[in-house]
């Protein structure tokens, strides 16, 4: 199946993709922006999405929270998300509301810093100190989103540091951190528009010239540093958690081609033929035959810049030990390096891949931030309607090449999280690791 | 495929539009902002047509053509949920229903490949009223994938050990709801709400000494009892016409043959009357989670739809009290909101969130206070066109996809919805006034029977906590006598 698209810059640089969609009166307004936690500078973990709060808070003809209410008022559902490359900003709403979003976001990405206040700040920094205690402190396992990066990547590299960010840099946030991060990456010609669903091709081009036209491109952004990493770790680092959690969980990671190269299909194929759908080799092996496992999945990061990583993410059955968890899943592993997959473990996992991704393609939302996702990483939405064909093209060689080459000892990390022995002290908590999942400003 | 650039984030900043004549050039500053625009007219929106019809063995089918896209989603539901359950068995009925998938006269592991090679997603579970078995599949694999697709709902063999082993996972589950705030916190909150003999005081899906006791003889009477064809109904919606949708469910499930009553209501009676503080320690924990409501009210109220709009300024959404004052004027928490769950029988009204640990009483006060509110004053205009403006704008978007069009259709039949539920839908929602919120708000909030469960700390929740005034503060610990969750504990001690 492929989506109707069109694309095109507007004066100031900012990259637009329109696809029409006319099966319901509503449509999805998502922008992306190139920046994410990689972007942040020493002493800031956490600013990218902090800055995302910050978003919610009001532009020059907007106020506090009214960004929310206005869209929810037109009928419409939103949010925004930030991951260590990108940050996005979305709204379905019904069709006869587009000049709403748009304005909306317009508003924001060209006229924000007039309502940035310090109260704002000082209350969006305890809203986020709240979400990192939900999500990562007071949860089982819920610090796994900043060790597992922090073993994966290098002190210093981009993607080591804490996404969601330590207590004492978000302390550290300043307005003057505000008004240089929305100067520096906050820009059009830094941004991807996608509209997907019901409009008028010719009158949205006209309300976004209206709206993001007359906003000044910015200067250039500071680069990256070089992301480029070697194929394999080198070695089989291991790091072992003693948390409040009943059962072991282990997270083992291998070092991966980035989101989009050739490569990246076979791992992603492998990830499904591992840990996709309960006939999973780890679902058929470790779940229901050896019951080593109470869950397992594996998946990949999708990361567009330097080196990817795929995940293997097998919670222990309750009376199975740390030790023999991790013996387990290294047979599943071995297994795979040493003899391959079959050409029908690859089909049953394409075919389990492209139902869900047509499903995907139901809902106006998923398309407008597919199209935003090729559009940002390679300049080019059209590789939305290439995804199905790019998995269908991968063999089981493809797949067994690629775990020949990445899936050896000496391309692991694992990350065992272990029931800590009862009267034991919590340790000393290790500020400033680093990511989080997709973090939600609601 | 080669990326591009992938290594280098300016690589579209790079591209020629910063020289192209530009309305704005770089460091120019923006001209005034547009003012905001308004509306256009809207279009229409309908519901997916749909036509509900019985075969002779008495099952229900409904199908809904949906031709966007080459893709069905069929779902079973049958009467067949936790509240169906004999006492003694709870967890019976999600047990069954995930048993269905897990072998016929192939094994598990054959039947699972069958449909995961034809790409088919299935899923099988119970709630408190129904139990459903849902696959979507690309049209043409759509008949292969169906075929199987009835072979797992008529002739499913209940293999021992895969009993077992999904036994095994459930008990999993309650061994590790012990150190997950949240869903122990759900689970206590259900306790303290309802009297100890009420199917909803104990959990949905079964407690560990319940769920231990579940063989394959009482899986087999259950499915017996509660999957026949007079209490069941197939839902068809996709790429298919309702002529095929018929005949589809015709071969596959025509030959079912038997027939059983309808569940009876669960009773629900309240575990207390009057307000309590209810504490269950979790020592050095960074945040507690809040839990404070009352028994709600059933699915089928008159009153739903008004309930419906004074939820939504209440606690519903973003922008409701709650949210706004716990999050955004106080800064407690990152999200907190109210709802009833609704159900065939009186489900939970619940105000939930997760504060951090020293602010736990100032944040159950303030809920305290919003609750009190929403019956004393009338909302504002602005917060009623708020509420029923998003109810009924959402309403399109939550129908996006095959999956949730099914969905919403199993709650047409589970909570036996009038036809013309979804087209009225919004009409009802408009219709609810000011003066029909503040009666809902009056009926269906208990200011004085609210109970407020709290998994925190105790060194620093509690004497703030009793200071409140709230109601006695009663400590529970996660095993209580009797309960699963003791059980639990026990068996984590192996």
């Amino acid at each position: 199946m492929r989506i109707p698209i069109d694309t095109y810059r507007l004066a100031n640089g900012l990259f637009v993709t329109l696809s029409e969609d006319h099966t319901a009166p509503i449509v999805a307004v998502n922008l992306w922006y190139h920046v994410g936690s990689a972007n942040e500078r020493t002493g800031r973990t956490g600013f990218a999405h902090l800055f995302e709060h910050m978003l919610f808070q009001g532009s020059a003809q907007v106020g506090a929270n009214e960004h929310f209410e206005l869209v929810q008022r037109a009928g419409g559902t939103l949010n925004g998300s930030t991951w260590l490359e990108r940050t996005n900003y979305f709204e379905t709403i019904p069709s006869n509301q587009l000049a709403l979003a748009l304005w909306l976001e317009a508003d924001r990405m060209g006229y924000l810093l007039p309502a940035m206040t310090q109260q704002k700040l000082d209350t969006q920094r305890d809203v986020v100190k709240n979400e990192r205690r939900w999500s990562v402190d007071n949860q089982p396992y819920g610090t796994w989103w900043e060790r597992l990066p922090a073993l994966a990547y290098p002190p210093h590299h981009p993607f080591h540091h804490s996404l969601i960010g330590s207590m004492e840099d978000l302390s550290q946030a300043s307005l003057e951190d505000v008004a240089t991060f929305f100067a520096t990456y906050y820009t059009p010609d830094n941004a991807v528009l996608s509209i997907a669903g019901d409009f008028d091709p010719a009158e949205a081009r006209v309300l976004v010239e209206r709206y993001f036209g007359p906003i000044p491109a910015g200067g250039r952004k500071p680069p990256l540093p070089d992301m480029s990493l070697p194929p394999t770790f080198g070695e089989w680092t291991r790091e072992v958690v003693p948390d409040n959690v009943v059962v072991p969980r282990l997270f083992l990671a291998f070092r991966s081609p980035v989101f989009g190269s050739h490569d990246y299909y076979a791992a992603s194929v492998l990830g499904a033929i591992l840990g996709m759908g309960k006939g999973s080799r780890f679902q058929r092996h470790l779940v229901r035959e050896r019951r080593i496992a109470s869950d397992a999945t594996a998946f990949t990061f999708d990361l567009a810049k330097g080196a990817d990583i795929l995940v293997a993410d097998v919670t222990a059955h309750p009376e199975v030990s740390s030790d023999v968890l991790e013996a387990e899943v290294a047979r599943e592993i071995d297994d795979v390096y040493r003899n391959g997959v079959s050409g029908a473990e690859v089909e049953r996992a394409v075919a389990l891949i492209e139902t869900g991704f047509v499903s995907a393609m139901q809902s106006a939302g998923d398309r407008a931030d597919r199209l935003s996702m090729f559009a940002t990483f390679f300049g080019d939405p059209s590789l939305a309607n290439e995804q199905t064909d790019r998995y269908r093209e991968v063999t089981a060689e493809d797949v067994n090449r690629f775990a020949r080459d990445r899936l050896g000892e000496d391309n692991r990390v694992s990350l065992l999280y272990v029931p800590r022995p009862p009267g034991t002290e919590e340790g000393e908590s290790e500020p400033g690791v680093e990511s989080g999942e997709e973090v939600g400003a609601l | 495929m080669t990326p591009r650039d992938t290594n280098d984030m300016n690589a579209m900043n790079r591209s020629n539009q910063h020289d192209a004549g530009s309305t704005a050039a770089v460091g120019e500053p923006a001209p005034a902002p547009l003012p905001r625009p308004e509306p256009g007219a809207p279009r229409p929106y309908h519901f997916p047509v749909f036509e509900r019809v019985t075969l002779d063995n008495g099952l229900g089918v409904v199908v809904a053509p949906v031709r966007a896209l080459p893709m069905a989603t069929v779902m079973l539901v049958s009467d067949a949920g936790a509240s169906a359950e004999p006492v003694g068995h709870e967890g019976v009925a999600n047990l069954t229903a995930r048993a269905l998938l897990e072998g016929t006269n192939r094994s598990g592991s054959n039947v699972t490949e069958m449909f995961e090679r034809l790409g088919a997603s299935i899923g099988a579970g119970a709630d408190w009223d129904v139990a459903t078995v849902a696959m979507t599949a690309l049209s043409p694999r759509l008949d292969e994938a169906m075929q199987l697709f009835g072979e797992v709902i008529l002739d499913p063999s209940f293999p021992e050990r895969e009993l077992e082993r999904l036994r095994a996972e459930r008990l999993a589950d309650i061994l590790q709801l012990t150190a997950e705030p949240r869903g122990l916190a759900n689970e206590m909150f259900s306790r303290v709400l309802y009297e100890s003999s009420s199917r909803y005081a104990r959990p949905e899906d079964g407690s560990a000494s319940t769920v231990r006791s579940l063989g394959r003889s009482e899986v087999e009477s259950f499915y017996r009892a509660r999957y026949q064809p007079s209490v069941s109904t197939l839902i068809v919606v996709g790429d298919v016409s309702v002529e095929d949708g018929v005949k589809l469910a015709r071969k596959v499930l025509g030959d079912w043959k038997g027939s059983a009553s309808e569940s009876a209501p669960v009773i629900a009676a309240p575990a207390r009357t009057s307000r309590a503080v209810h504490i269950v320690p979790k020592a050095e924990a960074p945040q507690s989670e809040l839990r404070v409501g009352h028994i709600g009210l059933p699915r089928s109220h008159p009153d739903y739809f008004p309930v419906l709009v004074m939820n939504s300024v209440l606690g519903g959404l973003f922008s409701s009290r709650i949210n706004l004052n716990l999050r955004e004027v106080h800064g407690y928490t990152y999200g907190a909101f109210s709802g009833y769950a609704w159900r065939r029988g009186p489900g939970p009204f619940v105000v939930s969130t997760a504060v951090k640990s020293d602010v736990t009483a100032e944040s159950a006060r303030e809920i305290l206070l919003e609750i009190e509110r929403m019956r004393t004053d009338t909302i504002s205009e602005d917060e009623l066109s708020l509420a029923t403006s998003y109810l009924g704008g959402v309403f399109p978007i939550r129908y996006e996809t095959t999956d949730a069009i099914a969905r919403a259709l199993s709650a047409l039949v589970a909570y036996r919805l009038p036809p013309d539920y979804f087209d009225s839908y919004r009409d009802k929602v408009r219709a609810v006034t000011k003066v029909d919120v503040l009666q809902a708000a009056d009926r269906h909030l208990h200011p004085e029977e609210l109970q407020l469960l709290v998994v925190g700390d105790p060194d620093v929740v509690r004497t703030p906590l009793e200071e409140l005034g709230f109601g006695p503060v009663e400590m529970l610990s996660a095993d209580l006598e009797g309960s699963e969750l003791e059980t639990v504990e026990q068996e984590g001690g192996r």
